[in-house]
């Protein structure tokens, strides 16, 4: 798995105490986006059979607002290739520092790592709330997933989040 | 049975990207879909901050993860970069403990 909300809501429903399978359905659904990516880029990938197989893996957020970004679909491919090659890379060494590192942590509490997957959900989420209508869904999201907590299993109202608003997006 | 889970998932993540690059481009350029899988992840993420915020187990709880949140989210309207947002974040939790 390489796209980095995926990764981070996964752990977050394991960790809260949700199942496995919560955790991995609310991955997939976070992951859907990847596929309206792969929709734009592969007209300026051009590319086939295993190359396609290769720069699948790629596709996340970071690649595809470098590729489109370019005026040429040449500088679209370097772009998406060099962008995901160094993601890549980087964020696999860093998510084993974080690994080996935080074993050496008793309690990650006392350097309030609780805090931290929220804040980093909100900076992924920020960019997405520029107009009117995400930021109300936003707030109803929230809402929603607090109101139901207490009577589902955990992992559960991230999933109920996300059949109310497949629901309303659909149907409208 | 975790790494079940982890298997799945990343095998259905991998199955979206690919399935982008390969389908037929109609099929995806729906308007109803273009429309809704946007709305996916505001809604997942916009869940997962309040769940992890104001939750414990099955108890909504209201503790210094609101005071970390409130300072993420000042670090993001002032455009600070990810890292700084997700640091001061913990760091507001971890002073507060102290106190």
């Amino acid at each position: 798995m390489f796209t980095g909300a995926s990764q981070f809501a996964m752990v977050g429903v394991i960790g809260a105490g949700g199942s496995e399978w919560a955790g991995a359905a609310t991955a997939a659904l976070l992951g859907t986006r990847n596929a309206l990516y792969g929709v734009r880029l592969s007209s300026l990938l051009g590319v086939t059979g295993p190359r396609r197989a290769a720069s699948a893996h790629f596709v996340i957020d970071e690649t595809t607002a470098m590729a489109i970004a370019r005026d040429t679909a040449e500088k679209s491919r370097f772009a998406f290739w060099a962008t995901g090659l160094a993601v890549f890379t980087l964020w696999n060494m860093g998510t084993l520092i974080g690994a080996v590192a935080t074993h050496a942590l008793s309690n990650p509490k006392v350097l309030g790592l609780d805090a931290a997957p929220p804040a980093a959900f909100l900076a992924l989420l920020a960019p997405r709330l520029r107009a009117r209508e995400p930021l109300a869904i936003a707030f109803g999201a929230g809402i929603v997933a607090l109101v139901v907590l207490p009577f589902v299993p955990a992992g559960v109202p991230l999933l109920i989040v996300a059949t109310l608003v497949a629901v309303f997006g659909l149907r409208r | 049975m975790i790494w079940a889970g982890v298997l799945v998932a990343s095998a259905a993540c991998y199955a979206l990207k690919l399935a982008g690059l390969s389908l037929p481009q109609r099929w995806l350029q729906d308007a109803r879909v273009q429309r809704t899988v946007p709305l996916l992840p505001v809604a997942l993420l916009a869940a997962l901050i309040a769940t992890q915020t104001f939750s414990t187990g099955h108890h909504l709880v209201l503790d210094v993860r609101a005071a970390a949140l409130a300072v993420a989210a000042i670090a993001v309207l002032l455009r600070a970069p990810f890292l700084v947002v997700v640091a001061s974040a913990a760091a507001t939790a971890a002073l507060l403990r102290l106190v």
